[in-house]
């Protein structure tokens, strides 16, 4: 994987997704090590995205590496109209790996395309956010043990969620049983479907979050925003339908997890947090370890 | 026979490129496509011709000019069935039915106005997933512009 842009999570393979999960376990274990001392590290944030840029920056800091860039584009010469191939042509005289977060959907292909350096794409847009997939595979190989043949249930905005469609293409590999938990308007799209039928796996679609919640291994609850709706009165109704309570996990499998992408804003109950089964914040934290792997992997250090 | 009779309404070319079997609606695209606006030889065509097989049709033909396959298929997105005939001396000299290319460059536009492709200074790209109900994946954000939003560069 050495100098391998990641730009979606297909391209790599199931193989090399694996080892970075792997060498993830690693730094879990020994998280900091100065590996990326020599190293600039430019993490490029064309819009804010707190959560995203400090897991990274994190990653980078603990590795010993320094970071150049910026964390809103306001500022910078792309708000004086310079051209992405600029900036990024730029900014690769400065440094040895370019992260990204762009809202333009394709930027960060195009950038990998343009770079001499390796990007990883930190998300552009609705399109790809594949660090998230990731950790989220990490999370589930942790706390399940293994990747292959889970129930996996995803709950709340599955059509628009690009971090249900990443990890539901990614988990394709591993002889998945879908459960899909969400409001008719807010279906997983054909597009994605279309991953699961090819690999003739079995999925089950849900409108009510009970009826999912028994055979799940893993829970993987998102944020269903109003403005996805086009009646209004349509989310009034169905806002409290896509809510866990702590005694909804009462009668559930042992192993299950509950998963989140974050940031929640009503869909876990706080009474959740306490509960074992409960994982999202340990999730967030994996999030550096494999941002760490994938660092390493790319530029040949691990 | 009847064909030939109607093949007259647009003239007769004596070398070049007849382009048959193109949808009326299509005719302009595919002039534009093979950029025959911006082309010194002599270019005919017709649309809303009655055809038995396609109901309304057009034709275009090019004189003096034979195109690569390459090109010829780009047109198939526009007209999937068109028919390229090649013409010496008023005599056809072959005749070929077009085929969709696996892949598309700079041709379509991607239907996103927030891709890449609509931004910087790149030709759209796309894996042609469907070839009979035209669907093209972007190479770059992914999402999938179908006929109905199809539009020619
Ligand atoms: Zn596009």
């Amino acid at each position: 994987m050495k100098n391998k842009s990641l730009v979606s999570i297909n391209d790599y393979s199931k193989e090399e997704q694996l080892k970075i999960l792997e060498i993830a376990k690693g730094f879990e274990k020994n998280p900091v090590q100065d590996i990326l001392k020599d190293h600039v590290i430019a993490s490029l944030f064309f819009e804010p995205s707190t959560r995203t840029r400090l897991s990274f920056e994190s990653a980078v800091s603990r590795l010993g590496g320094k970071i150049i860039g910026f964390s809103e584009a306001s500022n910078t010469s792309v708000k004086k109209g310079e051209s992405l191939r600029d900036t990024i042509l730029t900014i690769a005289n400065y440094s040895d790996l370019i992260i990204m977060r762009n809202p333009i959907e394709g930027s960060a292909r195009f950038a990998s395309e343009i770079s001499p350096v390796p990007i990883i794409n930190a998300g552009d847009g609705a399109n790809q956010h594949p660090t998230q997939t990731l950790l989220d595979l990490y999370s589930i190989i942790k706390t399940q043990g293994t990747l292959d043949n889970l129930h996996v249930a995803f709950v709340g905005d599955l059509k628009y969620g690009r971090t249900v469609h990443s990890l539901v293409i990614a988990l394709c590999n591993y002889n998945t049983t879908f459960h899909l938990v969400s409001p008719l308007e807010l279906k997983l799209p054909s597009s994605v479907k279309m991953y699961i039928k090819e690999r003739k796996l079995a999925y089950h679609q849900y409108t009510e979050l009970e009826d999912a919640i028994p055979s799940a291994d893993v829970l993987y609850m998102t944020r269903i925003q109003k403005e996805r709706f086009s009646d209004p009165l349509e989310f009034e109704r169905i806002k409290n339908s896509y809510i866990l309570s702590n005694n909804m996990l009462d009668n559930t499998k042992e192993n299950i997890k509950v998963l989140h992408p974050l940031p929640r804003v009503n869909e876990i109950n706080i009474n959740v947090d306490t509960n074992p089964k409960a994982y999202y914040f340990e999730q967030a934290l994996n999030g550096v370890f494999v941002r760490q792997a994938l660092m390493a992997s790319i530029l040949g250090l691990s | 026979m009847n064909e030939s009779i109607k093949q007259l309404k647009v003239s007769a070319i004596e070398n070049g490129t007849v382009i048959d079997h193109i949808p009326a609606l299509a005719v302009f695209q595919v002039i534009r496509i093979l950029k025959l606006d911006k082309f010194d030889n002599m270019v005919l065509f017709g649309t809303n011709l009655e055809s038995k097989k396609y109901g309304k049709k057009g034709i275009i033909k090019v004189s003096n000019k034979f195109f690569a396959d390459e090109d010829l298929n780009k047109i198939s997105l526009a007209a999937p069935h068109a028919t390229i005939i090649e013409i010496h001396d008023y005599k056809v000299t072959s005749k070929k039915v077009v085929e969709t290319p696996e892949q598309i460059k700079g041709i379509v536009k991607c239907f996103n106005p927030n891709c890449v492709t609509n931004h910087e200074h790149v030709s759209a790209r796309f894996d042609v997933l469907d070839k009979e109900d035209i669907r093209l994946k972007c190479h770059y954000c992914e999402k999938i512009t179908v006929k109905n939003n199809m539009e020619f560069k």
